[in-house]
């Protein structure tokens, strides 16, 4: 088990490694990364804001709860900060179990808590030159990304 | 008592700083924190947000002590 907020590029392959073992026969990896549009306008990056200390904590209280509900040790996350250019990676989800059901949805667990609970804001770049904050604009009723 | 409130996102950016140090009631409590704020932040349009106290979200009616750790938690958007 294992949780960071980073602010450097996330190695996802590194995650996927830490989390296989001969015992684990499915290992899921997901990763979340800048996409090119959001509601019809052209996106050319997303600065990320955090509550540091806050994030750090809830994210190994999503792991540790994921892990021990789904029965597997081999679940770790790391979430990046700071500023990010179209395709990067800004959270990666790696999770080991010996069954595929349990992987994939342990590592869905953890991106919807993140989603839900996690103190980190985004703040979208367009090509026009403006920017702004996601959470302005939060719909509870709008489908999610 | 004065209480250091951490903003963020949004709201630092409205209030053009990283905190923001406010007065209130010794007994103060974490709506009354939300209302000094609401005056701070008069005009600008933003979120409603969710108060920390010590890194974990506390209702409206939860006390303020001298040393908290304060902070406005706008609507979340990571991932």
């Amino acid at each position: 088990m294992r949780a960071a907020i980073v602010s450097r590029p996330i190695d996802s392959a590194a995650l996927l490694a830490e989390v296989a073992t001969p015992a684990n026969g499915a290992t899921v990896l997901f990763t979340g990364s800048v996409r090119e549009s959001s509601d019809g306008r052209t996106v050319s990056g997303i600065d990320y804001d955090a509550y540091e200390a806050m994030a750090a904590e809830e994210l190994s209280r999503i792991v540790s709860e994921t892990a021990e509900r789904f029965g597997t040790p081999h679940v770790v996350a790391e979430h990046r900060i700071g500023s990010l250019e179209l395709g990067e990676i800004s959270v990666a989800i790696a999770v080991g179990h010996p069954h595929r059901g349990a992987a994939f949805d342990a590592a869905r667990q953890v991106i919807e808590e993140i989603k839900l609970r996690l103190p980190v804001w985004k703040q979208e770049l367009f090509t026009d030159g403006t920017r702004a904050w996601v959470d302005a604009r939060v719909n509870a009723h709008a489908p999610q990304p | 008592m004065t209480v250091r409130v951490l903003l963020f996102a949004s709201w630092a950016d409205a209030l053009g700083a990283r905190s923001v140090d406010l007065d209130v009631a010794d007994d103060a409590t974490a709506a009354d924190v939300l209302s000094a704020l609401d005056a701070r932040s008069a005009g600008a349009q933003l979120p409603r947000p969710a108060l920390a106290v010590n890194r974990c979200i506390v209702p409206p009616h939860a006390r303020i002590a001298r040393g908290d750790e304060v902070a406005i938690i706008p609507p979340v958007a990571g991932g």
